[in-house]
């Protein structure tokens, strides 16, 4: 039998936020707990972003937002996603989110938004029980 | 006091092989290790013989006094307590307007102004990087006519006004003196702090136009232009609260912060300016954490190391160069968004350490900014946290009540001697430009905020409300929200300033400032001319790209 595949995380810092203390710490603790990560680094427009997706082959994408912008910036990789044939790639997210923001986000698709205090393991929980490799 | 350390000695061994040891037998400590919130091992018990190697004259001294450990003022809060100053910004200039109006109408004393975040990376609000972004951490300021509304009917010439942008500093700083023109106040009256601290952009608050080189070529020119035209104006405030925030310990904020103090001051003097011309106007910004005695050590080694260094690297005569001046602010990243009504005893803790440790001006923390921007009322109750600590507690009654206690100083001791072994390492390096370019100080916080992450997981540092006292409901408390029409309404406003300023006058001032950027010539007095001429704060940037590149990261984690 054909073991299958590592998980590969894309972890993202959309809007021009510099808050990137929670990105890299997520992206040490993905990588520790086995994934392959790949970074974007800062400053993501979601076009760079949704072409890392592409270019990776990721099967999930983190988006890390503390700078007020996300009722904008996630829709739009989700739609870009989607048109680029990613509609099947896990959205997940954290930041400055407030508690009615987050209803809106996941009817739009994102599957998880963690707020502050999450702590790393249980992030990887939530990644092991929830993000399968996909179809490529 | 030294001739009794023998006997100081004798008695303290006494003490530990009699009572202390009893006593361990019968109930041992809660805890093998005991240390600080950034694991700093902390004694039992100190006593005089912590202190013994201490020359108390020349290292503690009195207040007003070189190195000033004691703080910068003989007086300090007798005299004037500092300066209450809220940072505070949000939507467009109208809103942020009106907030500045009700916080002074409450008795802040000090403006203190928050961009957003097109605004500090130098982009305007038409700019495809600027959708969803526009006026939601802070105000939205692309054009000289947004800075006249931000800033319409306040005085000037007498309140002074902290501006938090560093990438664009020069832009604002240049619309600020022309508004000031324009209402007709002396540049000798403009009092004011411009953050300007581009290294530490580089080294964590990761917002940037340009390389570090040009940058801080860019920062020089302010602060040379600003020692000879605004004599009351701090040409930059270096700044170590951004560097906390990330992750860094107390200590390596310290560090870091004198060592990019350090690198500008190097560079002035690189240039030929006298170190005396200067160095008066370079101000200090730190971040006050949750463990009470690091922080008031931090500032008293901050005060101490600025003021040897100052003295003896640079051989500063004017005792205002070799004086630390800082404002403070209680750290935002020690809020919680779980029980957000906790994080009013936080910072009311934070800003008395601050107190405490001898700060020049303090912005204290609302309770609700780990889920927004501040509401009216949760500004309120922080602003009030400090007039209780300022008009109710007593602390303001004498001069560093903590100097001489044998905790405090042994600490201010350890901090400092832990900061300089950094600061002699950043040196080795060639300085810190070259330390940011070799990405030293962003590993050593990656590394600090990955340790505090782990430590908090296994339960060795607590976070009341997360990782213990933990409830299940949160009780919501209401939020500032910001209306999505400001981004449409300020693009609109621009492109009517674009329309309608006079075209040539806008070429001439951009084409002088263009062919400036490759010459030594100092940049400020052209970008003055720019922003008079109502260049946008996303032109002049463009100009800044155009000559030097678009900066990017090199990507680690």
């Amino acid at each position: 039998m054909v073991e299958s595949r590592k998980v590969r995380i894309l972890v993202a810092k959309p809007g021009l936020d510099g808050h990137d203390r929670g990105a890299k710490i997520i992206a040490r603790a993905l990588r520790d707990a086995g994934y392959e990560v790949i970074y974007t680094g800062l400053h993501q427009t979601p076009e760079m972003i949704v072409a890392a997706a592409l270019q990776e082959d990721v099967d999930a994408v983190g988006l890390s937002i503390l700078s007020g912008a996300h009722m904008t910036l996630i829709p739009a990789i989700i739609d870009l996603l989607a048109e680029k044939g990613l509609g099947d790639v896990a959205v997940f997210g954290g930041g400055i989110i407030p508690d009615d923001d987050i209803p809106v986000l996941e009817k739009k698709g994102v599957r998880k938004i963690f707020t502050p205090g999450a702590s790393t393991d249980h992030i990887v929980e939530w990644m092991r029980a929830n993000v399968k490799p996909r179809e490529l | 006091m030294k001739k009794n350390l023998e006997a100081a000695r004798a008695a303290r061994k006494a003490w530990e092989d009699g009572l202390l040891k009893k006593t361990l037998e019968k109930a041992p400590e809660r805890q093998a290790r005991f240390a600080t919130l950034s694991d700093m091992e902390i004694g039992r018990l100190y006593t005089e013989t912590d202190g013994a190697e201490r020359d108390d004259d020349a290292e503690i001294g009195l207040p007003g006094e070189f190195p000033y450990t004691r703080g910068i003022h003989p007086t300090m809060y007798r005299g004037k307590v500092w300066t209450m100053r809220q940072f505070a910004g949000f939507g467009a200039a109208e809103d942020t307007n009106k907030r500045f109006k009700y916080l002074l109408a409450e008795g802040v004393n000090g403006l203190s102004t928050a961009f957003d975040m097109p605004t500090l990376m130098g982009y305007d609000a038409d700019h495809p990087m600027s959708r969803g972004e526009v006026g939601r951490e802070g105000v939205a300021v692309s054009t000289l006519e947004d800075m006249e509304i931000l800033f319409d009917g306040i005085p000037l010439g007498e309140v002074t006004t902290s501006m938090t942008i560093n990438a664009p500093a020069i832009v604002l700083m240049c619309m600020y003196v022309a508004i000031a023109e324009k209402k007709g106040i002396p540049r000798a009256k403009l009092g004011g702090t411009i953050q300007a601290d581009m290294l530490k952009e580089f080294i964590a608050q990761k917002e940037w136009i340009v390389s570090p080189r040009p940058s801080v070529r860019i920062l020089m020119d302010m602060i040379q232009w600003c020692a000879d035209e605004l004599p009351k104006w701090n040409s930059v405030s270096v700044s170590g609260y951004h560097i906390r925030e990330a992750g860094a310990t107390a200590v390596q904020e310290l560090a870091f912060t004198l060592a990019d103090g350090l690198e500008y001051v190097k560079q002035g003097v690189a240039r030929g300016m006298d170190v005396d011309h200067f160095a008066p106007r370079i101000s200090f910004f730190f971040d006050v954490h949750n463990d009470f005695f690091e922080e008031i050590a931090k500032l008293r080694a901050a005060r101490r190391i600025w003021a040897r260094e100052m003295k003896q690297r640079f051989n500063a005569k004017n005792p205002r160069s070799w004086m630390l001046r800082t404002h403070c602010q209680t750290a935002g990243v020690s809020l919680t968004a779980q029980q957000p009504m906790n994080n009013v005893v936080r910072v009311a803790v934070q800003a008395l350490a601050a107190v405490l440790g001898g700060t020049q001006s303090l912005h204290t923390n609302s309770l609700d900014e780990t889920l927004a921007l501040p509401s009216e009322e949760a500004v309120t109750i922080a602003l009030r946290t400090q007039q209780v600590i300022a008009e109710e507690t007593g602390v303001v009654n004498t001069v560093d009540p903590l100097g001489g206690s044998y905790f405090v100083e042994a600490l201010t001791d350890r901090v400092e001697r832990e900061a300089m072994d950094y600061i002699k390492r950043i040196d080795v390096m060639g300085g810190m430009i070259d330390a940011v370019e070799h990405g030293f100080p962003q590993r050593e916080i990656a590394d600090s905020a990955w340790r505090f992450q782990r430590g908090l997981e296994r339960g060795e540092k607590t976070i009341v409300g997360i990782n213990k006292y933990v409830v299940k409901e949160n009780v919501p408390i209401p939020l500032l929200k910001i209306d999505p029409a400001v981004e449409r309404r300020q693009v609109e406003r621009l492109a009517k300033v674009r329309k309608n300023r006079d075209q040539a006058k806008h070429l001439r001032a951009m084409q002088a400032l263009a062919s400036a950027c490759h010459t030594d010539q100092n940049l400020t007095p052209l970008v003055l001319e720019a922003v008079r001429a109502l260049a946008t704060l996303g032109e002049i940037s463009e100009c800044f790209r155009q000559a030097w590149g678009a900066y990017r990261e090199p990507v680690s984690f």
